[in-house]
């Protein structure tokens, strides 16, 4: 049985042509780039073109791109250096829904003296604008939000925000690991300072990503070392992966009409369809500004795990924000951030779709879901 | 991903007993949608007090289903009497065992059959006594301290396995750490360790010597040899470094005689045989 592979918002299938591209750089052109002969000298243009992909996707210029080792590590060096360059500025601006890299080390930074502003989202997932605005104060260092949720692919208007912070003198960092390479983004024109993007969520391999800094934006790195990334990210060159995202950057940029029409299209019959053959399954978020992949349902009164570990015994791989999955004892904090009933947050599936995805994919979960909900409900005691 | 034992999976997919009978001669609830997991356990006896049936109802995990399935298998063919002796332990054991932090699946399983038997016997355990420690998951210190007794937990990350309090907002975390403390200074009840036999009490200070203490003293040069156990007094001998260490009535105290406490009984003196 061939699986059905609809967790694109945890990982990504690796390209070929991404493959291709990055393995002659194992074991022909492995040289450290720094190196003063040829098996290295070749390999500084190569790094030079990957650099002019990934930023030529997000509208950048090349030397506003730093390769890091994955989004986590974009987000604490963006986060970590608006703190480093004005160290008397002690509030931080973020949202409730942040992925444990931003929201995470907002519980750390607390513990360190600096204060913390959630803005909370409504029941659609939605962030509240006012509060945003009314929160940003002399005393900001920076303001992080992510550009999609990873859980309910809701995006945020970043770049009105960003506009924002622009005119207040703050700065503004998005984490855009869940929207580069599914929604046109062109960052010439807009006032975001600082962007992270993952390799492993657009079909390049886990192990490398990227973090835009808009020129003249004050930085500090993280990584402290040698001269790399012109002394911004210390650390050798992971080549393999830089030529890698770079190659997949390159396919993004051609796959993103075919990522707002094909896979939306897929998207949105299957969610229609488990919607209409499903009593009481509900949308979670709004669905009128969502990632173009990402579908994510909650089926009342039944559990998350259950329901995954059913559907991976047809073949099915997908993602739940119940408690059970994670180790934790509580729903996705996405979930109870839009005060998502826990009747329905324990029971929520996301559907998370790419371009390899196709209609016969969609067909087999239409026709294997509706019974397993039917059984589980059978096996709980609420209904 | 977990790593369920192929046992749990069996019984996630095919779970046994699914259903709830009608009059029973019992009935026990617990949990609920808001805590992620519940069940609902039901039986049927014959004249002599025996569990003909069993069925129950889950809403959770993998584990939870797997819990309540083999916890009906167990229980059916049993009395009463006997069906009462199945713990939470022994629910996980008959799956195979269960990863650590779904041990509160097994837990649930237990309380169910607790509650349902208490309903048959027309003494049903009063709800949520005690005081509420874990506002999250509506734990009560009771439970706590029960959870605690009954699985030797020791810390509170145990705990949340076994119970889920402390799983939520982490503010009672200080709380549980000092009902931890309090539980394990309280002398246990007699009979929660029974009483060694006099062999079983010699293997097992010859196993304890044999492998907590023998093989730090031979590190630094030195031995012990078993002479002889006269009630409660293990008579030992040193040997090597030992026989001519300033330090050995030290090292005998503090190693030996309190390894032997440890794991064998917590009266026990060790003397050196007289040279």
């Amino acid at each position: 049985m061939t699986s059905v592979y609809v967790d694109n918002n945890a990982t990504t299938k690796v390209a070929p042509e991404v493959f291709a591209a990055m393995e002659p750089f194992f074991c022909e052109m492995y040289g450290n780039p720094s190196s003063m002969h040829s098996i290295g000298g070749s390999v500084g243009p190569k790094l030079k073109a990957a650099r002019a992909q990934v930023a030529n996707l997000i509208g950048a210029q090349p030397d506003e791109i730093i390769f890091t080792s994955c989004g986590t590590e974009s987000d604490s060096t963006a986060i970590h250096a608006a703190l480093a360059v004005d160290p008397a500025k002690r509030h931080i601006v973020t949202s409730r829904v942040e992925h444990p890299a931003i929201g995470s080390l907002a519980g750390t930074l607390s513990k360190q003296g600096y204060r913390i502003t959630e803005i909370p989202v409504d029941g659609d997932g939605c962030l509240d604008m006012n509060l945003l605005e009314e929160s940003l104060t002399p005393d900001t260092a920076i303001v992080s939000i992510m550009w999609a949720n990873n859980e309910t692919g809701v995006i945020f208007p970043v770049e009105k925000i960003a506009a924002m912070c622009r005119q207040r003198g703050i700065t503004f960092h998005t984490d855009a690991v869940q929207a580069v390479g599914k929604l046109p983004i062109n960052l010439a024109l807009s006032s975001i300072d600082m962007l992270s993007l993952s390799g492993h969520k657009l079909h390049a391999p886990k192990g490398i990503g990227a973090l835009y800094v808009r020129k003249g934006t004050k930085f500090s790195p993280f990584m402290i070392g040698g001269h790399q990334e012109k002394g911004r990210r210390a650390g050798t060159e992971n080549v393999p992966g830089i030529i890698a995202l770079g190659k997949a950057c390159e396919l993004a940029g051609e796959n993103l009409t075919k990522e707002n029409t094909v896979v939306k299209k897929l998207r949105d019959r299957l969610e229609s369809e488990l919607i209409r053959l499903i009593p009481d399954a509900k949308v979670n978020g709004t669905i009128k500004t969502r990632t173009p992949n990402t579908s994510n349902i909650s089926f009342a009164n039944i559990e998350g795990e259950s329901i995954l570990l059913m559907l991976n015994e047809f073949g099915i791989c997908a993602s739940s924000g119940s408690a059970c999955t994670s180790g934790s004892l509580e729903p996705s904090h996405v979930m109870r951030a839009m005060g998502v009933p826990f009747t329905m947050a324990h029971g929520s599936i996301r559907f998370s779709l790419s371009i390899y995805n196709s209609e016969a994919d969609v067909d087999r979960i239409i026709k294997e879901l509706p019974p397993i909900v039917k059984r589980l409900r059978e096996l709980s005691p609420f209904s | 991903m977990w790593e369920y034992t192929s046992k749990v999976k069996e019984h996630f997919l095919n779970p046994s007993n699914v259903g709830e009978i009608e009059n029973p001669d019992g009935i026990g609830d617990v949990g609920s949608l808001s805590c992620g997991d519940a069940l609902r356990l039901t039986f049927k006896l014959d004249e002599n007090e025996k569990i003909i049936d069993a069925k129950v109802k889950t809403f959770g995990c993998a584990s939870a289903i797997a819990s309540g399935s083999a916890l009906t298998e167990m229980m059916i063919g049993k009395t009463v009497a006997e069906a009462e002796k199945i713990s939470n332990q022994h629910i996980a054991d008959y799956l195979g065992g269960l990863p650590k932090e779904k041990m509160h699946c097994s837990v649930m399983g237990h309380e169910a059959l607790e509650k349902a038997i208490a309903c048959y016997r027309g003494t049903p355990i009063e709800e949520k006594e005690g005081e509420v420690i874990c506002e999250c998951f509506g734990v009560t210190d009771l439970e706590i301290i029960r959870a605690i007794q009954d699985n030797g937990l020791k810390t509170v990350e145990e705990l949340t396995n076994f119970t889920k309090a402390g799983g939520g907002c982490e503010r009672c975390h200080g709380d549980i750490a000092k009902i931890i403390l309090e539980v394990q200074n309280k002398p246990q009840p007699e009979e929660e360790k029974p009483k060694l036999s006099n062999i079983q009490k010699m293997r097992l200070v010859e196993e304890t010597i044999e492998r907590e203490i023998r093989p730090s003293l031979q590190l630094d040069g030195g031995d012990i040899e078993l002479i002889d156990i006269i009630g409660n007094r293990i008579i030992v001998a040193t040997r090597g470094a030992c026989s001519s260490c300033k330090s050995a009535p030290i090292t005998l105290k503090n190693l030996v005689e309190a390894k032997l406490r440890e794991f064998v009984s917590p009266d026990l003196v060790v003397e050196e045989v007289s040279k």
